[in-house]
């Protein structure tokens, strides 16, 4: 949703004045081909925050039009001292870290299988790839599904008996932060496969005839030569767990505390009709987004161009 | 709005067909344009959208039947809502906020008539029309169609929950749940004392409200009053009848009498503990007669069940204190946004809420007529043996506050009360009762 464009820092040339006429054209050529997609852009992007943002200034339930007034910052101020809010920061949270950091680790390990697999490669990347392709929806009831006492198996294979996942805060996350995981581990690996393939052959042949060792070729050659891949990886995932929403919506709508702040926007604006309030609090999502974007791309210099392979 | 859909898919298979650039334009428009005045007219016929909560076919097959008995005047249409009351108003609000034309007529559950009612989405009914829509009908649900002393939806069918108990259970436990002052403190000791388990609607949802609503009426208090002033009403649910129902659900859900499940149980899954090894009681609608029956012959239960079920008046708070069973069901409302809603839709909701059609729908669906007469059909009291009983619990019921947010004081209300095990009499009906007020205000997130 973000489009980042980070300039070459070398690349530009020493004077200004010396643009030529064909790449004064071809300049203009650029800014006309890309203004429809700019246009686009602002009509189902800016217009929705641009409203979204003028509306969180209003006490207003769509169904009393009537008794919409005026409270300026009023929404902010309620939702950022809600002990509620704070909870779903935490929630989120605690699903962002967990889910993204044993992905990673998984999903590496998916990337180099995929990678190395000599025979069957089409099977194992499509048989690595097949629970990406399942709407999350789907893949929330059948977690569900599987975990609940009445319909599910997950009881009777580890003899837990009538052990209820979904009433205890912590088993459920448990339940959801795996679902979410089993769902987007192959996103990650097939990143981190873009990565892989990325790294010269040579280096790791020549750290071998160096003697160094498969940990500290992994380590040392391999890492950081798909740094730019891995820190793409860890961009894109923490924003998508970040907005969290179909796995808690379906499996606990909210319930024993573990509410996420897609899922308390939703709960403002679409169930109890507050648009003030609720967009108020889609505003604060918003915002964080822009903030853990930001984060990774100043702060780690996540170049987005490398994860296509140019340079 | 699926015919236009519908439609146009065709239209592009259609044009993918024709080769010509031009004609295959034409043959596109003209097709879409056909599509676009078929969502209006449907060839001449007027149709007239009906949103209807999922059942098991029954208001479609009333839908059918009063296009039939129309002669062509009009048609009625069925279009599915989502499975959960809250889902069906999150939907049906959607669209009327928008002013939807496409909605004529739709399934509202009572709860949502006064907030629907009060944003201008529902015609009202006028005096003349409302004389048959609420004549020989339960007053608890006239009562809950009616917003400002106007009837905004015509009563389809009623609803309430009854005690179902394995007679055998309690017969080891010595009790009998049809006696006069059986209360609930008799039914979670028997429980306890025969290591059985009282199924019950515990999850954060719609459900778990109405048990809450019917044990503060059961012990005479009110959750709210005054509802017609919005978020200024008068919020009394930290009475000693709020105290009275806190203490009944967090004593059920701290003894052995809860399932494992309770606060994730919905309706389902509740019934589903009744048949299972520790069954005993459940609190649970009027459809479970006809579910158990079903589930028996299709072979999922043992047939002994359905012999061994018994069925009592909601248990009493207090001995001396007449219980308030749960009110629910289903009202007809008529959009504000239909094209139809002065004429036709009125003579269709006439139809669909005729004695005819609500004893049909009650054999079809095993839900329940809002209109007392119908209990005492022979084929009625054949198939349903409990029918005089349900229809004294809809009679005495106690129908949930009537106010335009209520989905704000239900959602307070399950926040603060769930789980049901850490429901305390002292200090939860206190803190739900600040809650409210501060939700309402828009001080506080749900």
């Amino acid at each position: 949703m973000t489009s980042v464009e980070t300039a070459p820092k070398s690349g530009r040339p020493p004077t200004r004045a010396e643009i030529s006429d064909r790449e004064r054209g071809e300049r203009r050529l650029g800014l006309l081909l890309s203004a429809p997609a700019v246009v686009v852009m602002l009509l189902v992007t800016a217009y929705p925050l641009g409203s979204a943002l003028y509306q969180s200034l209003f006490s207003y339930r769509l169904t009393a039009p009537d008794d919409r007034r005026f409270v300026g910052l009023g929404n902010y101020a309620t939702a950022l001292t809600d002990p509620l809010f704070w909870q779903t920061v935490v929630t989120t949270l605690i699903i962002t870290v967990v889910t993204v950091g044993v992905e990673l680790v998984i999903g590496f390990g998916l990337a180099v299988v995929m990678h190395r697999a000599v025979f069957g490669r089409r099977t194992v990347r499509t048989a690595i790839l097949l629970p990406y392709g399942i709407v999350t929806v789907i893949s929330a009831f059948a977690w569900k599904y599987a975990f609940d006492v009445q319909s599910g198996f997950v009881n009777s294979w580890f003899g837990l008996g009538d052990y209820a996942w979904f009433s205890d805060r912590w088993a459920a996350l448990f339940v959801i932060v795996l679902s979410e995981i089993w769902k987007t581990t192959p996103f990650v690996s097939l990143l981190l496969l873009a990565g892989l393939a990325q790294v010269p052959r040579d280096l790791g042949e020549a750290a071998t005839v160096d003697g160094a060792t498969a940990w500290q070729r992994l380590k040392r050659v391999t890492i950081p030569n798909m740094k730019a891949a891995i820190l793409v990886a860890v961009l894109f995932r923490t924003l998508d767990a970040w907005r969290i929403f179909d796995n808690v919506f379906i499996m606990t709508a909210g319930q024993e505390k573990t509410q996420v702040l897609s899922f308390l926007t939703y709960q403002q604006i679409i169930t109890r009709t507050a648009l003030g309030l609720g967009n108020a609090v889609g505003v604060l999502l918003f915002l964080s987004v822009v903030l853990i974007a930001a984060v990774f791309i100043k702060g780690f210099r996540v170049d987005l161009s490398q994860v296509r392979g140019d340079r | 709005m699926v015919g236009p859909v519908g439609r146009f898919a065709r239209v592009t298979r259609a044009a993918r067909v024709a080769r010509a650039g031009p004609l295959r334009a034409g043959v596109a428009l003209a097709l879409l344009a056909g599509g676009l005045t078929a969502c209006g007219g449907g060839g001449g016929i007027p149709t007239l959208n009906w949103y209807v909560n999922p059942d098991n076919g029954g208001q479609a097959k009333i839908a059918a039947a009063c296009t039939k008995a129309a002669g062509g005047k009009y048609r009625i249409k069925t279009s599915l809502l989502p499975s959960d009351a809250s889902g069906q108003r999150e939907q049906l609000i959607r669209r009327l906020a928008a002013k939807d034309t496409g909605v004529d007529l739709m399934s509202l559950d009572p709860v949502f008539v006064a907030e629907a009612a009060n944003a201008g989405f529902l015609r009202p009914f006028t005096a003349s029309e409302a004389q048959p829509l609420t004549e020989g009908v339960f007053d608890s649900a006239v009562q809950s169609s009616t917003w400002e002393d106007k009837l905004y939806a015509a009563p389809f069918w009623a609803n309430t929950q009854l005690l179902w108990y394995r007679k055998s259970v309690a017969r080891k436990a010595g009790i009998d749940p049809n006696a006069p002052d059986f209360t609930w403190d008799k039914l979670i000791d028997a429980a306890v004392r025969t290591n059985t388990t009282i199924g019950v609607q515990g999850n954060r949802y719609e459900g778990y409200m109405v048990w809450i609503n019917a044990l503060i009426a059961s012990a005479g208090g009110r959750i709210i009053s005054d509802a017609e002033k919005g978020d200024e009403a008068a919020i009394e649910i930290d009475s000693p009848a709020g105290r009275q129902a806190a203490g009944i659900i967090g004593k059920l859900a701290r003894s052995t009498a809860a399932g494992p499940t309770l606060s994730t149980d919905i309706e389902e899954q509740s019934r589903a503990t009744i048949n299972g090894p520790r069954g005993g009681f459940l609190l649970n609608w009027g459809y479970v007669w006809r579910a158990e029956k079903g589930d028996a012959d299709a072979g999922a239960i043992n047939k002994n069940i359905v012999s061994d079920l018994g069925w009592a008046r909601y248990p009493r708070v207090n001995p001396q204190q007449e219980s308030k069973p749960p009110f629910g069901g289903i009202e007809i409302g008529v959009s504000a946004y239909g094209e139809h809603r002065d004429g036709l839709a009125i003579e269709a909701v006439r139809c669909m809420t005729s004695p005819a059609s609500m004893k049909q729908y009650m054999l079809d669906e095993g839900n329940v007529a809002a209109r007392p007469a119908i209990f005492d059909d022979p084929d009625i009291l054949k198939e349903f043996p409990m029918a005089p009983l349900m229809r004294d619990s809809i009679a005495a019921a106690a129908p949930r506050p009537a106010t335009p947010y209520y989905a704000d004081v239900s959602g307070a209300i399950q926040n603060r009360w769930h789980p049901p095990a850490s429901v305390n009499p002292n200090t939860t009906p206190r803190e739900s009762a600040r809650f409210i007020r501060e939700v309402l205000r828009d001080k506080a997130l749900l």
